[in-house]
């Protein structure tokens, strides 16, 4: 029998504004047979989605399918009329989008959308279509399956709203389901529920899917078949166990070794010397502060930390967890409501207007997004001639000078300096944010998700970039991040940042074996390896354990409502207590040392040595 | 819900506030002219003795914060003072014309509105199609047509060479429908054309823009067909930007009626206070603002309230 | 992917461009080509129709039409330009002020403008008019007061969303003044929309000023611009008289070339912004 779904030599063009036509899928063919799943990976701008759209004969805006086959079962997606697509269309393909906060119409119930496909395709009456929807998320694992239909979209959290769309894409019983970077924009503790339920659902019901992922280790969790995807091409494909252990093609291997996290070490550090940042007690938040002293909308509590000069400190945390904001009260963008931020040895003034220039100088702040952080009305020179002025007083020839070589540390040819930064790919701009932070001649650098926004090989390169420049400028770097092996792989020492509360540091060292904070626990736990089989061999995570009211006023645990460990009658009445491990690091919890220890891990391979 | 009516007890508060805002700087600016009004009334010849007495009788030797105070609680019940072109009450002044004023608006917005939705959505339906483009073309010129070029050339059609309708407009208290419609008719076309195209512009933006949303992308991947993605989807988000729309095109009928009135000699509200700023009749003109005023914060106001109530999150 | 700014204009972007070149040119150089002085009384005939002796007929005084327009075009745009680039600087200013003013100056600001906003622009221009008496300085004003708040928000609206961008926040922790974060960092973003912004309220402001004159309270006689020559001659218009209906053409093609030219600047800037 021949594969489920076929696609031939499918090429799609996007028309450009002078008229004309670029292709951005070229001479693209898979199969899939009946009841696997195959991934299509690839970097931005690789037509993944865009290949995985047009699986619906369905093309965004300026795209067109220019030529090819498609068939699924005996129908031929291309030769369809726009009825027929339509009748294609969530009743025999359907789609998983990548964020399901923007794909949920706010306005209206989930039930009314969930069903909505049963009622497009008359498939089935109201009432039986809502009972079926309930099944759905009962098998998703969603939390009151019952009544979370009734809820509108912005009332319920994004891990719960991707699981709610499948059920939404599952309704109809589908031949073929697209997921569409299902996880991506969550945090990689909801990931990891969201994966699984997925997995069970694909299953138990034998689905036909297309998985979309920029993420190996994901694809390898969830795919049975992949296609590599470079610019519109197919490099490879193949089964997963083969393109993951065996890659034939050297940009598959380039994806893998970018996907590995080497270790990147600093220079050996001098720990006699007095550090170069100190957070003492730090509290802050947003809004007016009250008589107690808290701010309306506290974010981070009780922060202490300090780092080394030349030493790397990484922060990490989910959103919402305050690591932002813990760089932006250093830089004096945001004054603390308590507490001291201090700065070789003397105490910051709290807010921008007491500091002065050099104080100004030595602290430089990275952004995330490279696209916001450079004024497009600037060109490169003026963006980094600014600070070389501003600063060093430099001008003319000497300034020029100076910006070409900030260019050549950051590996970018000179001629560049002239252009306007929009012209510049999304790692040039990163790039040129970091040299603007180097023309100041910076003790320390605040890097705040410098690569979140940026593909897997591309940050690595900047990961790399920062590692040798820190130890060619003897820089100390706070390195903040949502991704705790970048982390591993980056600092010398790690904050681990739980709802603004410090809930464990320590050195790097400490990150591998327990025993660690729940938290971190979970958090390492949840990071998915490049190993087919992890999803099935992580503990499925035991219910967590009953607990009474909590008592308000005092400050319990954050972590509380989600600790698999927590003890009812402490956890939820008494503040933690700050805990030295016998190595040295802190952990704020109930649990002694000993209790985390036995903890449920799983056997964690060793970021260290990996490939290189 | 409390939270609900909480945020709508703001917003109109506001709006109270501003009006009494708006009242300060529409009386202040009214009573600093420089000739006042008792030398406006009893003429150049008059003796000095006689114009301080008539002032001292109209009050307006006392500070003008006073007269404010006085001058807004009469507004407040009903007395808005004496009209000094002819000595009648300009409560009463007001009473006659400002039922045909609100005729006259009404009926535009009836035509209007229905109107300048349905093209406003249609054209959304079809952005960049020809019919779309054309549509578009045509508004965009006409939103920039002074209203007196769109009415002289009505009456010029209509009127002078069609003979169909007459050059005045207005239908005496028994008139048949058929006199009834034919004296609206050019009125109502005039200030529809403008007003129409206005509020399709912003109708068609606000649709077009929920319609990029991935929300809609999703929609048309389950199979729904265009007429449902815009019903279902897209219009019931688009409520508050497009009740938005139709306040700003309804605040436009607010200017556009002082010209349709004038020229088509129309006995409503705005005539009567182009006739108060030619005599100069500053408690006159001071109500007739303060009417405008008024009714465009309330539009403003109904536009606010649609958007609070259609957003389910502000609605929880 | 490679988008630019050159792609070809569209049909009616290009209309839109060469009426509004077209009537620069008659507001700078209008006066010195006319036919005849403007206030010159050249035929016996009143209501001339067009194509005679006098390309556009004559008024109801026997007076040249064309010249009378090609006069009255410098008033209309002179006036209606001075007093938008006046709103439009005004009010570009105080938003960019406001936005990167202390919270409670920025909240004093924007409620005086929204009070400001709740006058209808005809109402308020009524309302001045009869205090002080019209005068071009007077209409000057009145368009700078009224066309101000408007720009305002739009002005304030764009710098708050610049201010937080992260390029501003890196020049501020790199401890750059207010005022080098107003002028070098959020200002030069807000030059095209603004523009566009200027536009669109100079075609307001055309309109407001010819249905002032309109109504005989806008420019004052023995001056006049396009909205004065329609009123003098409404009593032409039972005939048809192009004394009447010329320079109402004349106002409609200024206002539509400007909103045609726009349009298609605005779908261009758009454009560009979206591939940044």
């Amino acid at each position: 029998m021949s594969a489920h779904v076929e696609v031939q030599q499918l090429q799609v063009v996007a028309e450009t504004d002078t008229g004309g036509t670029i292709t951005i899928v070229d001479d693209v063919s898979f199969a899939i047979d009946k009841g696997q799943v195959l991934a299509l990976i690839g970097e931005s701008g690789s037509g993944k989605t865009t290949i995985a759209l047009s699986l619906m004969g369905y093309a965004r805006g300026g795209c067109r399918l220019e030529s090819g086959s498609i068939r699924i079962g005996a129908t031929e997606v291309m030769d369809l009329s726009r009825e027929q697509l339509g009748q294609l269309r969530g009743r025999r393909v359907s789609y998983v989008a990548q964020s399901a906060a923007a794909s949920f119409n706010p306005s209206r119930t989930i039930m009314d959308q969930v069903t909505e496909v049963a009622a497009i395709h008359h498939l089935m009456p109201r009432q039986q279509a809502q009972k079926k929807a309930v099944e759905l998320f009962r098998a998703l694992a969603l939390p009151e399956p019952d009544s979370i239909g009734s809820r509108y979209p912005h009332q319920v959290s994004g891990g719960q709203l991707q699981r709610l769309m499948a059920a939404m894409a599952l309704i109809s019983d589908p031949e073929l389901v697209i997921f569409d970077e299902p996880t991506t924009a969550l945090d990689v503790t909801t990931q990891i529920d969201v994966l699984r339920a997925f997995k069970k659902v694909v299953q138990e019901r034998n689905i036909t899917a297309v998985y979309v992922s920029h993420d190996l280790a994901v694809v390898a969790q969830m795919a049975d078949q992949v296609v590599v995807l470079n610019k519109g091409a197919i490099r490879e494909q193949g089964a997963t166990a083969q393109v993951l252990d065996a890659p034939r093609d050297e940009y598959t291997r380039t994806l893998m070794a970018a996907a590995r996290q080497p270790q990147r070490h600093g220079p050996e550090l001098d720990s006699a010397v007095p550090p170069l940042l100190e957070v003492r007690n730090l509290l802050a938040g947003y809004g007016k502060i009250d008589r107690q002293g808290q701010p309306a909308v506290p974010i981070l509590s009780d922060i202490n930390v300090s780092l080394q000069r030349g030493a790397t400190l990484g922060v990490i945390g989910e959103s919402g967890s305050g690591k932002s904001t813990l760089a932006r009260v250093i830089a004096g963008l945001l004054g603390p409501a308590a507490g001291q931020v201090l700065f070789d040895g003397e105490v910051l003034p709290p807010t921008l207007k007491g500091r002065s220039r050099e104080q100004f100088r030595r602290i430089q702040i990275v952004f995330q997004n490279a696209d916001t952080a450079l004024n497009p009305a600037h060109t490169i020179a003026r963006i980094l001639g600014r600070p070389l002025t501003f600063y060093h007083g430099y001008r003319g020839a000497k300034k020029q000078q100076r910006i070409a070589e900030l260019l050549e540390l950051v590996q970018l040819p000179a001629n560049l300096a002239g252009r306007p930064c929009s012209e510049l790919s999304g790692g040039q701009k990163q790039r040129i944010n970091l040299a603007r932070a180097l023309a100041a001649e910076p003790d320390l650098i605040l890097c705040d998700e410098v690569t979140s926004a940026l593909d897997t090989v591309v940050g690595a390169a900047i990961l790399d970039l920062l590692t040798e420049l820190r130890s060619k400028l003897n820089l100390s770097l706070v390195f903040i991040s949502h991704d705790i092996s970048t982390v591993r792989s980056m600092c010398d020492e790690i904050l681990v940042l739980y709802s603004g509360q410090k809930v464990e540091y320590g050195r790097r060292e400490h990150f591998v074996k327990p025993p660690f904070h729940p938290y971190t626990d979970l958090l390492i736990a949840s990071v998915p390896e490049l190993q087919q089989g992890w999803l099935e061999r992580v503990a499925q995570r035991p219910a967590l354990p009953e607990i009474g009211r909590s008592v308000k006023s005092l400050e319990l645990c954050h972590f509380l409502e989600r600790c698999p460990v927590r003890i009812d009658g402490r956890c939820n009445r008494l503040p933690p207590p700050r805990v030295q491990m016998q190595r040295g690091n802190e952990v704020l919890c109930h649990h002694g040392e000993q209790e985390l220890r036995e903890l449920e891990i799983p056997p964690l391979k060793c970021v260290a040595g990996g490939a290189g | 819900m409390n939270q609900l009516l909480l945020l709508l007890g703001k917003r109109i508060g506001a709006a109270l506030l501003t009006l009494l805002l708006v009242s300060a700087v529409v009386f202040f600016i009214s009573s600093l002219l420089p000739g006042d009004a008792a030398q406006a009334m009893l003429g150049q010849s008059a003796t000095p003795e006689a114009v301080a007495a008539l002032r001292s009788a109209l009050g307006l030797d006392q500070p003008g914060h006073i007269r404010y105070v006085h001058w807004l609680g009469g507004l407040l019940t009903g007395d808005p003072g004496i009209s000094l072109a002819n000595d009648m009450p300009v409560a009463e002044l007001v009473a006659t014309r400002l039922p045909k004023s609100l005729v006259l608006a009404g009926i535009t917005t009836l035509v209007a509105v229905p109107l300048a939705l349905f093209l406003g959505i249609y054209a959304a339906m079809h952005s960049g199609s020809r019919t779309d483009r054309v549509l578009s073309t045509l508004t965009l010129c006409m939103v920039a047509v002074p209203e007196f070029l769109l009415a002289t050339v009505a009456v010029l059609v209509f009127a002078v060479k069609l003979r169909w309708f007459s050059a005045l407009s207005y239908a005496p208290p028994d008139a048949s429908l058929g006199e009834f419609l034919s004296a609206y008719a050019m009125p109502v076309m005039t200030l529809c054309l403008v007003l129409v195209a206005q509020m399709a512009r912003m109708t068609r933006a606000a649709v077009i823009d929920q319609l990029n949303q991935p929300y809609v992308e999703m929609a048309v991947l389950k199979g729904a067909s265009l007429g449902r993605v815009v019903l279902r989807h897209a219009l019931p988000n688009a409520i508050g930007p497009i009740a938005n729309a139709v306040a700003l095109g309804l605040s436009y009928l607010l200017g556009g009626v002082i010209i349709v009135e004038v020229i088509f000699n129309y006995p409503g509200v705005a005539s009567l206070m182009v006739d108060a700023v030619t005599n100069r009749d500053m408690p006159l003109l001071q109500a007739c603002a303060m009417i405008f005023c008024a009714a465009y914060l309330v539009l403003v106001l109904f536009a606010d309230i649609c958007a609070i109530v259609s957003n389910p999150k502000l609605r929880s | 992917m490679p988008f630019n700014l050159t792609r070809p204009p569209s049909a009616t972007g290009l209309i839109g461009l060469a009426l509004v070149l077209f009537w620069l040119f008659v507001a700078l150089f209008g006066s010195l080509l006319a036919p005849h002085p403007v206030g010159e009384i050249v035929a016996y005939d009143v209501f001339e129709p067009t194509g005679g002796a006098y390309l556009l007929g004559t008024d109801y005084l026997g007076r040249d039409v064309l010249s009378r327009i090609l006069h009255g075009a410098r008033f209309t745009i002179g006036l209606a330009l001075v007093a938008a680039l006046l709103a439009g600087l005004t009010g570009t200013a105080l938003g960019l002020f406001a936005a990167v003013s202390p919270r409670w100056l920025d909240e004093t600001l924007s409620r005086f403008m929204d009070a400001l906003i709740s006058i209808p622009s005809k109402i308020f221009a009524l309302v001045m008019i009869a205090a002080f008496d019209s005068s071009a300085l007077l209409l000057l004003l009145i368009i700078g007061i009224a066309y101000t708040p408007g720009c305002y928000r739009i002005a304030r609206s764009l710098a708050v969303n610049l201010n937080a961008m992260e390029f501003v926040l890196v020049a501020r922790a790199r401890g750059e003044g207010r005022l080098y974060l107003a002028w070098v960092e959020v200002l030069p973003n807000m030059i095209h929309p603004m523009l566009a912004d200027f536009g669109l309220r100079f075609v307001y402001v055309v309109l407001l000023l010819s249905s002032l004159s309109f109504l005989g309270l806008g420019v004052q006689p023995p001056d006049a611009d396009l909205g004065s020559l329609v009123r003098e001659n409404i009593s032409g218009l039972a005939e048809g008289a192009p004394a009447v209906l010329m320079p109402a053409l004349a106002i409609a093609t200024i206002t539509i070339g400007v909103n045609l030219l726009i349009d298609s600047l605005r779908g261009k800037i758009r454009h560009a912004a979206g591939e940044v």
